[in-house]
Order: structure tokens, then sequence, then C-alpha cells
């Protein structure tokens, strides 16, 4: 790939007093594809993210986006960047369409032309009968429409999202990503996403793990995936140490420990199950098959669980 | 294997192909964004009436009610015109007041914006800095001046009710004039230097403890509520304080032509600073609380992020 990275992260550490929050943190996103950072919150992701959106001093480490140096030049980063925040940033005092003009015209739009800018956001996230409403009444899925819309007014080569979507019910995530695939399809932006959520990591065309301001791991989702074997067997038992040394000397794999089960993962995973049952029949309490998740990558590569997920 | 996804939407997007660092964007301006924030401000204010009741309701009871209890114990000072009464003395003070409150409750609004998170969002945009701190200092500006204004107008005519003396000023539209400019520069130097003060705060607790410690005091030395006096370690400190100097321009301005003119050569008046004088400094206190919020703003800092 010869193209120049839309972003350009090399080496970047950041810490808060003794805390590290990223350690030594490298990745490159191509123009034009979604990107996401994935990880259990406290993992570092909102630290990257808002080093990204040249809200916190870069420490240690360069970052570019769209070719612009993030401590060099963070004005020409903002003229090129959408950014949406996990927590509101629209003013609940005012109606959904003064939200917009505000924004508009503090990234230097004006008259007809922030107009239709609001008309065709509104229009695309289903704003239009919204736009006189104060923001305060909306519902938390209109307002993360709202925030997006701010986000887009200026027509931004590169979108930020942090944690997109917080507060939505499944069907306004779907639409949202639709949205966003629209986004890149149609007008080439390259988006970045924060996210803890699996299916959501599975819509994006490369993902980063985070772990403890690591980058675990990078790749495409099914690339991530494949990397783990055919097919994962959980073991539920009593003694998972004992059971997982006696499996390790019969069948020659290692099982990990994770909360008490055992997890190995193994190609023809269907015919281990079996083998498994008939070799220790009294151990096994309950055992299952399952293709490799995002959540088996992040256990395999950090050895713990993913322990933030939220509930669905 | 990670270039597949890309490449078909490159194709679809000639401009982002290889090297292709997009030209420097135009400036989004200085002035747009900064009138955007200040109108802002001012939609926000008369959305919220009890703000309205809260800068212009207390000074107005505080002007009548201290005109009332302190008139029988106040000894005009030597440059007043005769038979000042306390509550005429105290009218220039508590248009002060006014902006000082005004300035207040805008500031106060940033520690809101922070916690509500609109301040991040401008934090990310490109608006120069400078023009951040001059759309919200422009907007309490304008609401200080509005307030202030109003007050001077409406406040001597609660004689006709018996709530105030009888006061008659003459004044020229130069005076009108030299007024209007000394509130505001009063309003935007006071809501700079609460801009100053708000920033790194992060609860309103916190302004409320600063507003009891430094701006109340600040007011109350200021000449607004009783005269500088003419010696002794009083007197300096309210030499010192430069909001005395915007105080005392207004009451120059306001009771030159009250009686007999002010500041005559060899008298007690001409211990007071004369009108150029308090512009001069009210003026400087404004470059420096604006030169500090721009340069506070500018700086990038976890506290910027919520």
């Amino acid at each position: 790939m010869d193209a120049s990275p839309a972003i350009d992260v090399r080496g970047v550490s950041h810490s808060y007093g003794d805390r590290h929050a990223l350690d030594h943190v490298e990745f490159a996103v191509d123009p034009g594809t979604i990107f996401g950072l994935l990880g259990p919150n406290g993992g570092g992701k909102t630290t990257l993210f808002r080093l990204l959106s040249t809200l916190l001093p870069l420490q240690e480490g360069q970052a570019r986006i769209l070719g612009f140096d993030l401590a060099r030049e963070p004005n020409e980063v903002r003229k090129h960047i959408g950014v949406t925040f996990q927590s509101p940033s629209i003013d609940p005092k005012l109606t959904v369409g003064e939200n917009l003009k505000y924004q508009g015209q503090i990234y230097g739009l004006s008259g007809a032309h922030l107009r239709q800018r609001i008309d065709l956001l509104a229009d695309r996230l289903g704003l239009k009968d919204r736009l006189r409403e104060r923001a305060e009444t909306l519902s938390g899925g209109l307002k993360r429409r709202v925030e997006i819309a701010k986000g887009l007014l200026h027509r931004p080569q590169v979108l930020l999202l942090d944690e997109p979507s917080t507060g939505l019910d499944p069907g306004a995530r779907h639409d949202l990503w639709r949205y966003l695939r629209g986004l890149r399809e149609e007008d080439g932006v390259t988006v970045l996403v924060t996210t803890h959520l699996m299916e959501e990591a599975e819509r994006c065309d490369r993902l980063g793990i985070l772990d403890h301001g690591r980058l675990v791991a990078l790749d495409t989702p099914l690339a991530l995936r494949s990397m783990l074997g055919d097919d994962y067997v959980t073991v539920q038992c009593d003694e998972p140490d004992v059971l997982g040394a006696r499996i390790r000397e019969r069948f020659g794999v290692t099982p990990q420990k994770i909360g008490g089960n055992l997890r190995i993962g193994k190609s023809r995973g269907h015919e281990f199950v079996r083998d498994l049952v008939e070799a220790f029949p009294q151990e096994v309490k309950t055992i299952s098959l399952g293709k490799p998740t995002l959540e088996d990558v992040f256990i395999e590569r950090t050895g713990h669980r993913f322990w933030d997920e939220e509930p669905q | 294997m990670t270039a597949t996804a890309t490449t078909l939407a490159q194709a679809r997007n000639p401009a982002d192909l290889p090297g292709a660092r997009p030209a420097a964007g135009p400036s989004v301006g200085f002035w747009l964004p900064a009138w955007s924030l200040a109108s802002r401000e001012l939609v926000r204010f008369f959305r919220q009436r009890t703000r309205v009741v809260g800068a212009l309701g207390q000074p107005f009871i505080f002007w009548v009610l201290f005109g009332a209890g302190l008139g029988g114990t106040f000894r005009a000072p030597a440059w007043a015109p005769a038979g000042m009464s306390y509550q005429e003395y105290f009218l220039p003070g508590v248009a002060v007041l006014i902006v000082l409150f005004t300035a207040i409750f805008s500031t106060i609004s940033i520690i809101e914006d922070r916690r509500e998170g609109f301040l991040q969002a401008v934090l990310v945009a490109p608006l120069p800095r400078a023009s951040l701190v001059l759309g919200k200092v422009a907007g309490g500006t304008a609401l200080a001046v509005i307030q202030a204004g109003l007050f001077l107008c409406l406040g001597p005519l609660l004689w006709l009710v018996g709530l105030s003396p009888h006061m008659s000023f003459s004044l020229s539209l130069v005076d009108v004039g030299a007024i209007f400019a000394f509130l505001v520069l009063q309003g935007f130097a006071l809501t700079a230097l609460g801009y100053v003060m708000a920033w790194p705060l992060d609860s309103t607790q916190g302004y409320h403890a600063l507003m009891s410690v430094l701006l109340m005091p600040m007011w109350l030395l200021s000449g607004a509520f009783f005269p500088v006096p003419e010696s002794g370690w009083l007197a300096w400190v309210m030499r010192i304080n430069p909001l005395t100097y915007g105080v005392v321009g207004l009451q120059r301005i306001l009771f030159a032509h009250a009686g007999q003119p002010l500041g005559g050569e060899g008298s007690a008046q001409a211990a007071l600073p004369s009108v150029a004088a308090c512009l001069a400094v009210t003026g400087l206190f404004c470059v420096v609380a604006f030169v500090a919020a721009v340069w506070l703003t500018g700086r990038r800092s976890v506290r910027n992020a919520r």
C-alpha cells in the first residue's frame, strides 16, 4: 500500500501523572476506510481519541492526520477533522437548528452555504422536523444524531467518533453504521471509531485492539479471527488446573484458563469435543463449540477477559 | 490483505490518491466565530429568566436599601457637588455592580459549558483561540452594558415612586458616549477576568469562593460603595485596584455638571485621577485580562477533555 495514510500514529505514549494511558501505540489508517479502536473502558482509547482530536497535547511520539502534524499544525488538523464526542456537546438551551448554525459558524461557514449543509444533514439524519426543537427535549438517539450532524457540517475528510453508539437502540445503531458506510463509499471519508462493543468492531475495515494502553492486535476483523484457528472449544469444569494439565498431556494443546473455564482453539473442533468428552467424561461439566470471536482474539492477546463488556 | 478494502474506496476518490496531503484549508476567519459565540451568549441569557432577575434585580434592591439606610450617615467627599445624597453617590457604583454580576454570571457559564460538553466541541474547532475568548467576553460585555445602561436610565426614575431622592444630571452627548465607553471597557475587563478565573475550575462552588474573596472585595474597594479616602492604607489598596478607575471615571462624568464643576485646580478633587487616566487604566485592565484569557485557552491540557 503506497497511499499516504489518512491517520498515522507513531510511537505515541501518554501518561496522566504516574498512570500510563498509552504505551508506544503505532498504527496507520488508510484513506477511505473505517478503522476501529476496540478495547475495554480504561484501555486507552479515549486518551488516543483526545490526542487525535487535538484536545490533549502530544507527550511522546508523532501523529499526523492527512499529513498534518498534530503537534505543530493543530489548526490545520482541526479544519479537516470532524469530531463526535461520547459525552454530549450540544447546547441543551438552544434548538437543534441553532446548535447546528453556531457549530457551522465556528468552522467559518455562513449564509446560504451553511443553510444548505444544515438542510442536507438534517435530511440525511432524519432531523428535519426537529430543527426548531430545544435540544434538551430530544431523546438520547436524536441527540446523538445531532452530534453526528455537528461533526459533519464542514465536510471533514476524517471523522473521529468516540463510542458513537452510546445510548442508541439497536435500530438506531444499525442506521448509524449504514450512514458511516455511506460516508466512506460516497464521500471517501476516513472514519475512526472507538468502541467497546464486539459487534461494532466487526463492522470496521480494520481494527486495533487496545488494552492497558498497548495496541495488542492490528488487522482486519476477519484476519484477526482466523489467526486463532477454526473453532473454539470452551470447557466448564470443577478443577480447571488439573484438567488443563491432563488435556495438555493427552492432546498436546495448551488450554487457556479464563475465569474458571478452559478454552482451546482448534481446527475440526467438533471432533475435539467428542474426543474430550470421551476422554474426561467425569471432569467435563459442560462443553461448547463456537467460531472464534473478537472477544477470543482479545483474550488470546491479553490473557484476560474483556471484562468491561456491557450487557446488551 | 489490508489493502483490499481500501483500494476499492480509493478508486472512487482520486483526490485521496498517494501523497494527497490536502492544501492547508482556508482560514475560518476571526469575526464570524466570535460573533457566533457572542450571540449564543445573548440567546442563552434571555432564555434563562432567572439570570435576568439575578443580575439586575439584586443591584436595584441594594441601591434602594443601602441608599435609604446609609443616607443619614453619608458624608459626601470633598469633590462631590453640594447636597449630594448617598443614593446619588451610589448610582454609578451600582451600575458597576451590575456589570460585575453580569460578568460573573456569563463566565460561570464557562464551567457549565465545560461540564455539559459544549466547550470541547468548540476547542476542537479551527477557530483562533482569541476569537473564542472574544466571543465569550463580548457576549458577556454586551449583556453587562445593556443591563447597566438600563439601570442608569431607570434608577433615577424611582424618584417618581419615592424610592430615590431627586437627581438631576445634565449630560452632553459626549458624556453619554463616555459613560457607554466606560461601561463597555469595564464589562470587557471584568468578563475577561472572570473568564481567567473560571477557566481552570470544574465546579461552580470554586467560582463562588473566588467571587466572595476576590471579586466582591474588589468592587467594595473601588469607590463604588464609599469614597476613596485621601490617605491611609485603604487609600493605597483602592488606588491599586484597577476597578477603582472605572468607577471614578463614571463618577467624574456623571457628577461633573451636576452641581459645581469637578476637579478644579488645587482642590481635594485633584487627588482623583483624571478621566483620561481612568480610561487608560481601564483599557489596560481589559488588555491584560484578555491576553491572559487567550493564553490560558491556547494551552492543550487534560482539563479540556471530559
